[in-house]
């Protein structure tokens, strides 16, 4: 748990001063992701085998509680009411469609490129 | 009463009260999806925001006494961004295998998605800050707060977007999938992936594993693609 947490956050560190420090337009977090991705294939080409069961743990650990981690920004919207309600139509419909456009653009060109399914589910 | 009151007062100036609330009201949530049999209006996440903007309004509470105590949870999706390189390490042979199809498909979803978001809203009078905060709404928060605030829209309006977005995906993507006639989990994941981030996956992920484990590789793709794609498109589409 604390290798693990360890990890995770000196990913994110490094991560956000790599993104500043070379004034790339990603966020600190997705860079760490990439260095994390990175680290795991290149320890598995170096024959050292896959990711710690501490690691697993505490990944699933956090992804598993994910939807926790989204309230405190969310309940950010108690600071916005009037900009909200001034603009409700637009970002309204703009929401409603440009998700379902995204939902079945990225389905369909999936489907068609990807070839049959192993039958998995 | 006295004594209650400086109870209140010693608990306004402590992070605790922030915290605790965000977890007991979570907690209470997700047992009242559970009763509702997850149902997708019963999303957890929106309940606890709900309850809890409720209890801000009510009691007079600011938004930034609240913050000093949900900042340990917010902080937490930093790290939870960077863990999702374990799910996409754990399915790299078989995103590997259907790479061909898996980045079009995201590209395409994640332009089409930002581009309509856009233009739609700029078309219906929303003003430049609105639009540019729709703008990176179909990735994970801490993604869609950090490309916000780097073109010049406003981080918290965008997080509120990415959680309606979320909710909106859940709703619609069987809806979408029918028509479509998109029976291919792969492709279901991917797509509640790309659009809905990780609301609509954990919604998958109730359905199909193989859904779930494309959907956490989409919103991981999804993510570092629109770092890159969105702020050109903002400088494009935007307006003055």
């Amino acid at each position: 748990m604390l290798n693990a947490l360890t990890l995770l956050i000196t990913c994110q560190f490094i991560g956000e001063i790599v993104a500043r420090g070379i004034g790339i337009p990603v966020p600190g977090p997705v860079v760490g992701l990439l260095l994390l991705l990175g680290g795991l294939i290149l320890r598995n080409q170096m024959g050292r085998g896959g990711p710690s069961e501490a690691l697993k743990s505490t990944a699933n650990g956090l992804l598993a509680n994910l939807g926790l981690l989204f309230v405190p920004a969310g309940v950010g919207v108690v600071t916005q009411l009037g900009v909200l309600g001034r603009n409700w139509l637009p970002i309204a419909v703009s929401i409603l469609i440009s998700t379902f456009l995204g939902l079945i653009v990225t389905g369909w060109v999936m489907q068609r490129f990807a070839g049959p399914e192993g039958g998995e589910r | 009463m006295e004594k209650l009151f400086h109870l209140w007062v010693y608990l306004e100036t402590t992070p605790l009260l922030g915290l605790a609330a965000t977890l007991l009201v979570y907690r209470g949530a997700v047992e009242v999806a559970r009763l509702a049999r997850w149902h997708a209006l019963a999303n957890p996440i929106l309940i606890a925001i709900v309850v809890l903007a409720c209890l801000l309004l009510a009691t007079h509470t600011p938004y930034s006494a609240y913050f000093q105590g949900a900042q340990y949870v917010h902080f937490l999706l930093g790290p939870a961004t960077v863990a999702l390189a374990l799910p996409m390490y754990a399915n790299l042979a078989r995103i590997r295998r259907s790479a061909r199809a898996i980045v079009p498909a995201i590209l395409a979803g994640s332009i089409v998605a930002a581009a309509s978001a856009m233009v739609l809203s700029r078309l219906l009078g929303a003003p430049r800050e609105i639009v540019l905060s729709l703008a990176p709404k179909s990735v994970t928060t801490p993604i869609a707060m950090g490309v916000a605030e780097q073109i010049g829209g406003n981080p918290s309006l965008a997080a509120i977007f990415v959680l309606i977005t979320g909710l909106v995906a859940t709703l619609l993507i069987g809806p979408a999938m029918t028509v479509l006639r998109v029976t291919d989990w792969r492709a279901q994941g991917l797509a509640a992936g790309t659009a809905g981030h990780g609301i609509a996956t954990a919604r998958m992920l109730l359905i199909s594993e193989t859904a779930g484990a494309f959907g956490g590789l989409a919103i991981g793709l999804n993510g570092v693609v629109t770092a890159i794609v969105v702020p050109l498109l903002a400088g494009l589409l935007a307006g003055p």
